[in-house]
């Protein structure tokens, strides 16, 4: 449906994107994830043709883009983009959700029936004739999800459509296009910097970092096996630690840093420099040295307990530091308090060795 | 403070008792300075757009001189415009000179920079989110231009009507290059001019209370045209859903 190879897009002298390649099939919800500044957006500009690549091609249902503006105007006219801060037209909401069919010389009950099962889909039946410049946020951007799904699009391009929204109607918008997802089976490619947001709705990821896919694939894939260290940072795995490989017996290494050593499971060779990651979840804390099955295990100090909603971010320093993250309740029926000495465990398959 | 009163009663007498001579008057002024106002809408509105939508070398440049230009004296055109149309300039030959539609062609030149600045600094308000917004919603240049256009009405139709206010009170020009013919050529610009001369004050001030009327009606009836438009827009839309 979508191939792009070696795209590249500056600003003056700023490269905002470097060789970039990927493709997303049709039927495919594709999501870029990347901290903010990493250039989704541009990327999502360059696809929706908006912009125009500094280098690079980009094959829309098999056909390169070229230059020629009808050509540009017909395949713009097979995808609809929902962005991040949607402009509404000064008027009804009824003309801004029809502007996309106008433009296209759609007329008459057909156009009025489409709006108003746009309309409809959205939650926003009975507001067609409000001045759409009198919606709140989470409408806004409901009337811009009508607006891009009236018209049908082959591919529709979401950059980060929930960015600027409360949660309830973050969850809103993020059920409706789960919704348009199932049901019409419409290509998506979206942008977000929420890796949830992203796991949550992508069929296959995209990690952008200063301007750079690190990575794609299925979002557990990603998830569990970082290809970098940026990844790694972004997906959430806040425990990273530089080390070598002092040993490696069938697949079991052992990795010496600078506070200790942990073992896990990797195919890295004795004397490879790596990082190892551990996700805070993966860890559990105990008050007394256990016998379990995990196969590393570290005694520190509590040095900050962070509650948020449900879960508790307990810090240590074992000589290194360490995060783990444990529910508010455990936290609570082990009365952890800061200065507290605890033992942390996590299993060799809970170390990510990530290439250093 | 009296013969301002005076003036005033004088002037809606005028009015009400179908005073040939004045109803004339206003009826050309209006007639001038509505044409020479549609025609320099048409002409400088899309010429606004033109500048406003495309980038070039020295287009910063060109904003400058068209802002520079509202400025520009009504007796300086008239002296060009004059000098244009009389028998011995170069288009002497269609034999124009102090008739009414040189009066026009006139004034067309005197709002084209007002229109067309104006129009420029109409669009510029407008956010670009909205032509980014059409076009990726499919809209071709064109529709995305007339898109902009729609969002910056209100603007636009200001930059018409101040355009339209430059041409009705104008006096250098209407005298320069229509000569003030009586019945011909005489709109109450230059007939307050004469009066004025005359020393009929009191007239003088009647027909201005007239041309501030006008002023006053066109533009009331411009906002009402467009707000009316909109209702009927939203309404109509509302009964066919």
């Amino acid at each position: 449906m979508l191939k792009v190879e070696h795209l590249h897009h500056s600003y003056g002298k700023a490269e905002i994107l470097k060789n970039i390649d990927f493709g997303v099939e049709r039927g495919e919800a594709f999501v870029t994830i990347g901290p903010t500044g990493s250039g989704k957006t541009t990327l999502l500009r360059l696809v929706s043709l908006l912009e125009r690549p500094s280098s690079g091609n980009i094959y829309f249902d098999g056909h390169l883009v070229n230059n020629s503006e009808r050509a540009r105007l017909e395949i713009r006219r097979r995808m609809a983009v929902v962005s991040q801060k949607p402009a509404v037209f000064n008027a009804s909401v009824f003309d801004n959700v029809a502007y996309g069919l106008k433009v296209r010389k759609e007329k008459g009950t057909g156009l009025r029936s489409k709006v108003m099962y746009a309309l409809e889909t959205v939650g926003l039946a009975g507001y067609e004739r409000r001045d759409a410049r009198t919606l709140s946020g989470g409408e806004t951007q409901r009337v811009a999800l009508a607006r891009a799904m009236v018209v049908e699009p082959e591919l529709l391009l979401l950059d980060e459509p929930t960015a600027n929204l409360d949660p309830v109607s973050t969850t809103h918008i993020e059920k409706l296009v789960t919704d348009v997802i199932k049901k019409s089976n419409m290509t998506v490619m979206m942008a977000t910097h929420d890796m949830f947001q992203g796991q949550r709705l992508a069929d296959r990821m995209g990690v952008l970092v200063a301007g750079e896919m690190l990575q794609t694939g299925k979002p557990g894939e990603i998830f569990s096996s970082p290809r970098g260290r940026e990844i790694a940072e972004f997906v959430g795995m806040e425990n990273i630690i530089a080390g070598i490989i002092t040993s490696n017996e069938e697949g079991i290494v052992d990795i010496k840093f600078n506070g200790g050593a942990v073992e896990a499971i990797s195919n890295f060779s004795v004397g490879e420099e790596i990082y190892a990651g551990i996700r805070p979840e993966e860890i559990t804390l105990a008050r007394t040295k256990e016998s379990t099955s995990a196969r590393n295990t570290f005694n520190g100090e509590i040095t900050r307990i962070v509650l948020f909603g449900p879960l508790a971010r307990v810090e240590l320093n074992c000589g290194f530091p360490l995060v783990a993250l444990i529910t508010k309740r455990s936290a609570e029926e082990m009365n952890l308090q800061t200065g507290d000495r605890i033992y942390a465990s996590f299993k060799a398959t809970g170390v990510h060795v990530i290439k250093g | 403070m009296h013969a301002i009163v005076d003036a005033f009663v004088l002037a809606v007498k005028m009015i009400f008792t179908g005073d040939p001579e004045v109803y004339g008057i206003t009826a050309r002024t209006l007639e001038i300075s509505l044409s020479s106002t549609v025609i320099g809408a048409l002409l400088f509105v899309p010429l606004g757009c033109l500048i406003y939508f495309n980038n070039f070398r020295g287009k910063r440049t060109l904003i400058s001189i068209i802002q520079t230009c509202y400025s520009l004296p009504t007796v300086f055109v008239g002296l060009l415009v004059f000098l244009v149309f009389s028998r011995a300039g170069p288009l002497g030959i269609f034999g124009i000179m102090f008739t009414p539609q040189v009066m026009v062609i006139g004034q067309v030149v005197l709002v084209s920079a007002i229109v067309t600045g104006l129009t420029i600094s109409a669009l510029s308000g407008v956010s670009p989110a909205i032509r980014e917004t059409a076009i990726s919603l499919g809209a071709s240049r064109l529709q995305s231009v007339w898109t902009v256009l729609k969002e910056a009405r209100f603007a636009v139709l200001t930059a018409v009507l101040v355009g339209f206010g430059r041409a009705i009170s104008e006096v250098g020009l209407a005298l320069m290059v229509g000569g003030n013919i009586r019945g011909y050529t005489r709109v109450l610009t230059t007939a307050i001019s004469l009066e004025t001369g005359k020393g009929e004050i009191a007239l003088s001030l009647a027909l201005g209370f007239i041309l501030v009327a006008i002023a006053l009606i066109v533009t009331i009836l411009a906002n009402r045209f467009l707000r009316v438009k909109e209702v009927y827009v939203a309404q109509s839309r509302a009964s066919a859903s």
